[in-house]
C-alpha cells in the first residue's frame, strides 16, 4: 500500500468525526436495535407481494404453462424478459467486488456489502424464472450433466441454454462464497458485542470462528484477492452468456454479434440503477448519510453516464447493421421495433435508457439524491422494456408472416413478476436487520486515510 | 367488366366442344341462360355427360315444398327421417317441427341427436357408417360396398335392417343385400370376389348431346328487371363443416376455414369497400335482415368479397346436437329463401351496425401478406413457357476461395458437416400449383397424430397444435415491384391486402431441415437428426424449454400449453372413452410441458419398412404416404425418399419450379416447394 494518507484534491468517503468505536456502533445499530415502523411496513408490502408471488407460481406449475400468455410464436415472453432482467441487477454488485476491488477504488468500501447481497438475491430471483419457464419444471435436472441410467443419455453442449445452467451456477456460488467471507470479520464484531447468550452463539458459528488474529487476517485478504480474481470474468462472462441465448439463434433481432458486449454494458447499468434505488433508501433509513455520501452516489452515477451511452450506441449500431446489412428479415425487425405494434415499448426503453441517463451530465442532477432515485428508476424501468423489446418484438413478427401474432401477459405472469420483486426486498430487509449492511472491518482500514476530521489540509 | 366478359366469351368460344360453363345458384331464368351458352358451346355429350351421371347429391325442392304443405294439412300420417336434418336446415325449420306434430307418427333415424330427432315422436338410432353393411353406385355404373369394420358400439339398429323387420322381412340386411347382389354380379364373380374387391365396374354408355327450346330472350329479360336490396346475401358452405351434418366434430370446427383462417365460427364477411364506406370493423356485430329473418353475426372483412356482396356461412348455430356444435354461431339456413318452388340461396339483405361490443374472432393466421418477402413462388404461364425457372431465379453469393471470387447458392456455403444419411434419406415435395388450400390434410394429420383440439378460446391465443397448417397470403396494392425493395413507410402499407386481391396457399409443416435450428438449441437433446433425414421430437426426453420453437424460422413446432387429454377443460375427443376411440394407437398422445411436430407421418415410414423386410424386398417408391400426401385430393403433396434414384421425389426435385422456402437461411429442408404458375394473359388478372 502506497502512502498512508490520500491526496488532499479528494473529497473524504466518511464524513462526520468518525472514530472506530463510532463507526461500530452505526453500522451494529440496525442489527442490535429493534425494528422501526418504516421496517415493519416495508417488510409486510414486500412479504405479502411475495406469496402471491408463489400462489401464482403454484397455479403455473399446477396448470401448464399456458397459463401464462405465451403462444405459438412468442414462446417466450415475460418470464424470460424477468430472467435477464434481474441477472443483469446482479452484475453491480459483482462489478463493485471484483472489478473495483482490483482497481483499488476505496470508495466501494461502503456499497459493496449491499451490492453483492443484491447480486445473490437477484441471482436467486432471477433463477426462479428459467427454472419455472420449463414445461415440466420437474425434469429440469435433465439439464444437468449428470450420470444417469436414462441410457446414453447426455447433454447438449451446443446449446446456449445449457451454458446458461453453468454461467447462471457458477456465478451464484461464486457470488454467496464472496460475499460470505467479506462478512466474516464483522458478524465477529457484532457476535463480540451480543448480549444474549443464542445470539451470540448463533453469530459465533456463522462467523467461524474468527479470532482477528494476523493469520485470520492474512488468509482473509488472500482469499478476497483469489475470489476478487474469479469473480472478474465472470462479471463479463455471466451476461455474454445470457446474451447468447439469443445471439446464437436465427431469429432477426437476435441473431447480432453485438449482443455479448451491449448485454454486459446494459447489465452493468441496470445494476448500479437498483443499487442507487437501493442504497438512496436504505441510507436514509438506516441512517448512514456519513458512510454513503453524495460523492459515492455521484460516482455511481458516472458509470451510469458511461453504461448508459454504451448501451445508447449499441441501439444505434443496431439499427444501422439492420439497415447496413440488406438482409430484409433484419431491417424489418429493426423497422419494426420502433413502428410496429410494440413501438411503445420501443420507445420507453429509448426514452429511460438512452435520453435519461444524460441528464447527469449536469454536476446539479448527479449530486441531487431526488433527482438520482427518480432516474434510477426510469433505468430499472427501461432495461426491464429492453430485455421485452429484444425478446417479443422479435419473436412476435420473424420470418413467415403467417405466423406473426400478438402478445399480451396474463395476470399470472405479472404475478409472479410482482412476486420475485417480492422476494427480493422481503431478502433485502432481512439482511438489513441481520448482518451488518456495510463492510465494516473494510471501512475502517480507510478511516484514517480519508475519514473526514484526518483529511484537514496540512495533514500529509 | 364488359370487356373481361367479352374476352371470356371469346376464350370458351375458341375452346368449342372442350368448355362449361357452370351455374351456381337456384335461378331458373339464370339457370336457362347458362344452359343456352353450355348448348351453344356444344358442351353436352362432350363436357357434360347426361347419361354417366354422378349421383353424391340428388334433392326435389318442389317435392320438398309439397310434402311440407301436406304435413301442414295435416295431410300426412307418419313421417320418417333418415339422413336429414329439416328442423334445421330448412328456411322455416320451425315449421317443419311444428307439422311433424300433427303426424300421427315421427321417427328419426338419426344416430346422434339433431335438432329433427328432438321433434320426432321416437328415435331409432341408425348404425354409424363403420358398423354397417352396405352398397352404393356413386357415379352411373359404378358399384362399391361397405362393410363393417367394427362391432356396433350401442344398441342401434341398421335403418334398413329396421325397415325389413317393420316388413315383417326375416332377414338382416347383409343376407338381403347379398341375396339382391346374386344376380346383378357378373358372371364368374361371387359376393365375396366382390366384397374383397370393394369396386365394381361397368363400361360407360355414350354420353347424349341436347338441344333447349328454353327462351333465353325472356330469361335475360326476367333478370334485368330483378331488383336487388341494398346488399345481396349469400348463403354458403364451408369446405371444412359443409352443411352442418358434421358440426359436432371438434376436428373440422377447428379447421380453419380456407380463405380467412377462422375456426370455430361462422359470420358475415363483407367486402373491404363496403366496410369502409359502411364504417365497418373486423368483429362489429351487425345486425342482417332478410324477408324472413334476422339475426346478429359478427363481420369479417374479407378482401376478394364482390362490392355489394355479403356472405355467411351454413352448420353452424346448432341446438341440441352436442357440446361441440351447440351454441356457435347463427343458423344461416334461415336465411335461404324461396323461389317459387325452389330453395335459394342468395338474395336482398338489409344490414344495420349494432352497439354490442365487438366480437373477437378465432384465427390461425392474423397477418395476411408477404411482405414482399419470396415466400410463395409464382410466375405466369407466359414467363414459364420462356423459361420453366421463371420467378425461382437462385440468388447468388460472391465467396473468396484463395484469389478467386466464386458466385455461389446459399446451400454451398455452409459451416456444419453434412448428416450422414443411411440406406433412406425421406422428404416431400409440395406443388404450390396443385395445393386448392381445402384443408383435407390438416384434418387427415390430426386424425393419424392424434393433435389436440384446443378450442376457440385457446385459438385467439394463438396455441393451435395443428402440426401442419395451409398459409393463405392475399397480394398487397402496396407490395413491390420486382427487383424493388420496399422502403419503411411502405412497410405499413404492405400489411393492408388488396380490394381484390390474387390469393395463394402454402401447406407448411416440419420441414425436416438437415441443418436444423432447432436441434443445437435444445439443452437436453430431445430434438435430434435421423440417419433418415428425419428431424425427431423424443417426447419423454423434453423439458419444455421452448427454445426450439423460438428458433424454427417455420414456426411449426407445436407446444403443450396445458394438459389436453382427459381434462374437462378441453372436452373434446380426448376426454372419454367414446372419443379416445379415434386416436391412433401407433402414435403416443403427448403430455403437457412437452414440445410436439410434424414427424413426417414416422409411424408409417416404420410399418413401410417393417413390411418391406417381412418381403424380403426394398422398399417401393410409394409404398409408403404420409397422411397429408395420401389425402390430398389434388396430389399437390408428394411423399419419397431421395436416395432413391427414380422415386418420384427425386424427379420433382430436379424441376426448375422447386426451391426450399426461406432457402437462404440455409437450414437444408428436406421438404421444397414447387413454383405456383398462374394462366393469365398480358401478365394481369381477370
Amino acid at each position: 500500500m502506497s502512502g498512508n494518507n490520500e491526496a488532499v484534491v479528494r473529497d473524504p468517503l466518511i464524513l462526520g468525526k468518525k472514530t472506530y468505536h463510532q463507526m461500530t456502533e452505526d453500522i451494529c445499530r440496525p442489527i442490535e436495535g429493534k425494528a422501526n415502523k418504516m421496517w415493519w411496513v416495508a417488510f409486510s408490502v414486500a412479504f405479502v407481494t411475495m406469496i402471491w408471488g408463489i400462489i401464482c407460481l403454484a397455479y403455473t406449475v399446477g396448470n401448464g404453462i399456458g397459463s401464462w400468455g405465451a403462444n405459438k410464436t412468442v414462446g417466450w415472453a415475460w418470464d424470460i424478459t424477468n430472467f435477464v432482467w434481474w441477472i443483469g441487477i446482479g452484475h453491480a454488485g459483482t462489478l463493485i467486488s471484483a472489478i473495483l476491488l482490483l482497481f483499488r477504488q476505496r470508495w466501494r468500501m461502503s456499497i459493496n456489502r449491499s451490492a453483492e447481497a443484491m447480486t445473490i438475491f437477484a441471482v436467486i430471483c432471477a433463477g426462479l424464472f428459467p427454472v419455472f419457464h420449463t414445461g415440466r419444471p420437474w425434469l429440469d435436472y435433465w439439464m444437468l450433466p449428470l450420470p444417469n441410467q436414462f441410457g446414453s443419455l447426455w447433454v447438449n453442449f451446443n446449446s446456449p441454454l445449457l451454458w446458461d445452467v453453468f454461467a447462471i451456477s457458477t456465478y451464484f456460488s461464486v457470488s454467496l462464497v464472496f460475499w460470505y467471507l467479506g462478512l466474516l470479520p464483522d458478524l465477529a464484531t457484532v457476535r463480540d458485542r451480543c448480549i444474549n447468550p443464542t445470539k451470540r452463539f448463533i453469530y459465533g458459528i456463522l462467523s467461524f470462528g474468527w479470532k482477528g488474529t494476523a493469520r485470520d487476517w492474512h488468509r482473509f485478504e488472500e482469499v478476497s484477492l483469489v475470489l476478487a480474481g474469479l469473480s472478474t470474468p465472470l462479471v463479463l462472462s455471466v451476461h455474454t452468456i445470457v446474451s447468447f441465448d439469443f445471439a446464437t439463434s436465427i431469429v432477426p433481432g437476435w441473431h447480432t454479434t453485438i449482443f455479448p458486449p451491449y448485454f454486459v454494458a446494459g447489465a452493468i447499468f441496470s445494476g448500479f440503477a437498483m443499487v442507487l434505488t437501493l442504497m438512496i433508501i436504505a441510507r436514509k433509513v438506516l441512517n448512514l448519510q456519513e458512510y454513503i455520501t453524495i460523492q459515492h452516489i455521484e460516482l455511481m452515477n458516472k458509470i451510469i453516464i458511461l453504461t448508459g451511452s454504451i448501451v445508447g450506441v449499441a441501439y444505434t449500431t443496431e439499427f444501422f447493421i439492420a439497415w447496413y446489412s440488406g438482409v430484409q428479415y433484419e431491417s424489418y425487425a429493426f423497422i419494426n421495433r420502433a413502428t410496429g405494434p410494440y413501438w411503445w415499448a420501443y420507445w420507453s426503453m429509448m426514452t429511460c435508457n438512452v435520453v435519461t441517463p444524460q441528464l447527469f451530465w449536469s454536476k446539479k442532477i448527479r449530486t441531487s439524491v431526488m433527482a438520482t432515485f427518480i432516474i434510477s428508476i426510469f433505468v430499472n424501468i427501461g432495461m426491464w422494456f429492453e430485455r421485452f423489446v429484444i425478446i417479443v418484438t422479435s419473436l412476435h413478427r420473424d420470418f413467415l408472416p403467417s405466423s406473426w401474432t400478438m402478445y399480451s401477459p396474463t395476470y399470472i405472469e405479472v404475478g409472479i413478476f410482482v412476486g420475485t420483486i417480492g422476494l427480493f426486498f422481503t431478502c433485502f430487509l432481512l439482511f438489513s436487520r441481520v448482518f451488518p449492511v456495510i463492510a465494516l472491518a473494510e471501512l475502517k482500514s480507510i478511516l484514517k486515510k480519508t475519514g473526514n476530521q484526518y483529511k484537514k489540509k496540512g495533514i500529509l | 367488366m364488359s370487356k373481361e366478359i367479352e374476352k371470356v366469351a371469346a376464350e370458351l368460344w375458341a375452346a368449342k366442344g372442350k368448355a362449361v360453363v357452370v351455374c351456381g345458384i337456384n335461378n331458373v331464368a339464370v339457370q336457362n341462360l347458362i344452359n343456352g351458352i353450355n348448348v351453344m358451346l356444344g358442351s353436352y355429350g362432350t363436357t357434360i355427360d347426361l347419361t354417366n351421371t354422378n349421383n353424391l347429391r340428388q334433392g326435389n325442392d318442389a317435392e320438398l315444398v309439397g310434402l311440407l304443405d301436406e304435413m301442414k294439412k295435416g295431410e300426412v300420417a307418419a313421417v320418417l327421417v333418415y339422413n336429414c336434418n329439416p328442423v334445421y336446415s330448412l328456411p322455416d325449420g320451425k315449421g317443419f317441427a311444428d307439422a311433424v306434430k300433427k303426424a300421427e307418427l315421427s321417427v328419426s333415424f338419426a344416430y346422434t341427436p339433431d335438432e329433427t330427432s328432438a321433434v320426432c315422436q321416437y328415435v331409432c338410432p341408425d348404425h354409424h357408417a363403420l358398423e354397417s353393411w352396405n352398397d352404393a353406385e356413386p357415379k352411373k355404373g359404378h358399384f362399391s360396398t361397405t362393410q363393417p369394420t367394427i362391432a356396433p358400439l350401442f344398441s342401434t339398429r341398421q335403418f334398413q335392417e329396421t325397415l325389413l323387420a317393420w316388413s315383417g322381412i326375416q332377414s338382416n340386411y347383409h343376407d338381403y343385400m347379398m341375396a339382391g347382389w346374386a344376380s346383378m354380379l357378373p358372371v364368374g364373380m361371387s359376393w365375396e370376389q366382390f366384397l374383397q374387391k370393394g369396386v365394381l365396374e361397368n363400361a360407360a354408355a355414350p354420353a347424349a348431346g341436347l338441344t333447349s327450346k328454353a327462351d333465353l330472350n325472356a330469361a335475360a329479360s326476367s333478370l334485368n328487371s330483378e331488383k336487388g336490396g341494398a346488399f345481396e346475401l349469400v348463403v354458403y358452405e364451408k369446405t371444412g363443416l359443409g352443411s352442418g351434418v358434421q358440426s359436432n366434430n371438434p376436428w373440422l370446427q377447428e379447421l380453419p376455414d380456407p380463405i380467412s383462417k377462422i375456426t370455430w365460427d361462422n359470420y358475415l364477411a363483407v367486402s373491404p369497400k363496403d366496410a369502409r364506406e359502411k364504417g365497418w370493423a373486423q368483429g362489429n356485430m351487425l345486425s342482417i335482415k332478410t324477408a324472413t329473418a334476422t339475426a346478429k353475426v359478427p363481420v369479417v372483412i374479407q378482401p376478394g368479397q364482390t362490392p355489394g356482396t355479403v356472405s355467411i356461412a351454413v352448420g353452424y348455430g346448432r341446438n341440441g346436437v352436442g357440446k361441440t356444435a351447440d351454441s356457435i354461431g347463427v343458423n344461416a339456413y334461415q336465411f335461404v329463401s324461396m323461389l317459387g318452388t325452389t330453395l335459394s340461396y342468395t338474395g336482398a339483405v338489409e344490414i344495420s351496425k349494432t352497439i354490442e361490443e365487438d366480437y373477437s374472432f378465432a384465427g390461425t393466421q392474423t397477418h395476411h401478406t408477404m411482405m414482399g418477402r419470396a415466400i410463395v413462388k409464382e410466375t405466369t404461364l407466359e414467363e414459364y413457357i420462356k423459361d420453366p425457372k421463371a420467378g425461382n431465379e437462385e440468388e447468388l453469393f460472391e465467396v473468396k476461395a484463395g484469389k478467386d471470387i466464386q458466385h455461389k447458392g446459399t446451400e454451398q456455403v455452409t459451416l456444419w458437416n453434412e448428416h450422414e444419411t443411411g440406406q433412406h434419406h425421406f422428404g416431400m415435395s409440395i406443388d404450390l400449383n396443385s395445393c386448392i388450400g381445402c384443408g383435407s390434410c390438416v384434418v387427415a394429420c390430426t386424425a393419424e397424430n392424434n393433435v389436440s383440439v384446443v378450442g376457440k378460446d385457446e385459438v385467439r391465443r394463438s396455441r393451435e397444435m395443428h402440426w401442419m397448417r395451409i398459409d393463405r397470403y392475399y397480394t398487397s396494392d402496396a407490395d413491390p415491384k420486382e427487383g424493388e425493395s420496399a422502403g419503411m413507410a411502405q412497410l405499413q402499407k404492405m400489411e393492408v391486402p388488396s380490394d381484390m386481391p390474387k390469393v395463394v396457399f402454402q401447406p407448411v409443416m416440419c420441414q425436416h431441415c438437415n441443418h436444423a435450428p432447432c436441434e443445437t438449441v435444445c439443452p437436453v437433446i430431445a430434438t435430434s437428426h435421423s440417419s433418415e433425414g428425419l428431424n425427431q421430437m423424443t417426447y419423454n426426453r423434453c423439458v419444455g424449454t421452448r427454445y426450439c420453437a423460438n428458433n424454427c424460422p417455420y414456426k411449426v413446432r407445436r407446444f403443450n400449453w396445458f394438459k389436453y387429454p382427459d381434462n374437462p377443460q378441453f372436452d373434446f375427443h380426448m376426454n372419454n372413452d367414446l372419443g379416445k376411440m379415434v386416436l391412433n394407437p401407433d402414435v403416443v398422445v403427448r403430455s403437457r410441458g412437452v414440445m410436439e411436430k410434424c414427424s413426417m407421418c414416422v409411424q408409417r415410414i416404420q410399418e413401410g419398412k417393417l413390411n418391406a423386410k417381412k418381403a424380403g424386398q426394398p422398399m417401393v417408391d410409394g409404398a409408403v404416404q404420409t397422411a397429408c400426401s395420401q389425402t390430398c385430393p389434388t396430389n399437390a403433396i408428394t411423399f419419397g425418399d431421395y436416395n432413391k434414384k427414380e422415386s418420384t421425389l427425386n424427379k420433382m426435385r430436379e424441376q426448375e419450379r422447386s426451391y426450399h422456402l426461406l432457402g437462404e437461411l440455409n437450414v437444408q429442408p428436406n421438404v421444397f416447394y414447387l413454383t405456383k404458375v398462374r394462366n393469365v394473359s398480358e401478365g394481369k388478372e381477370a
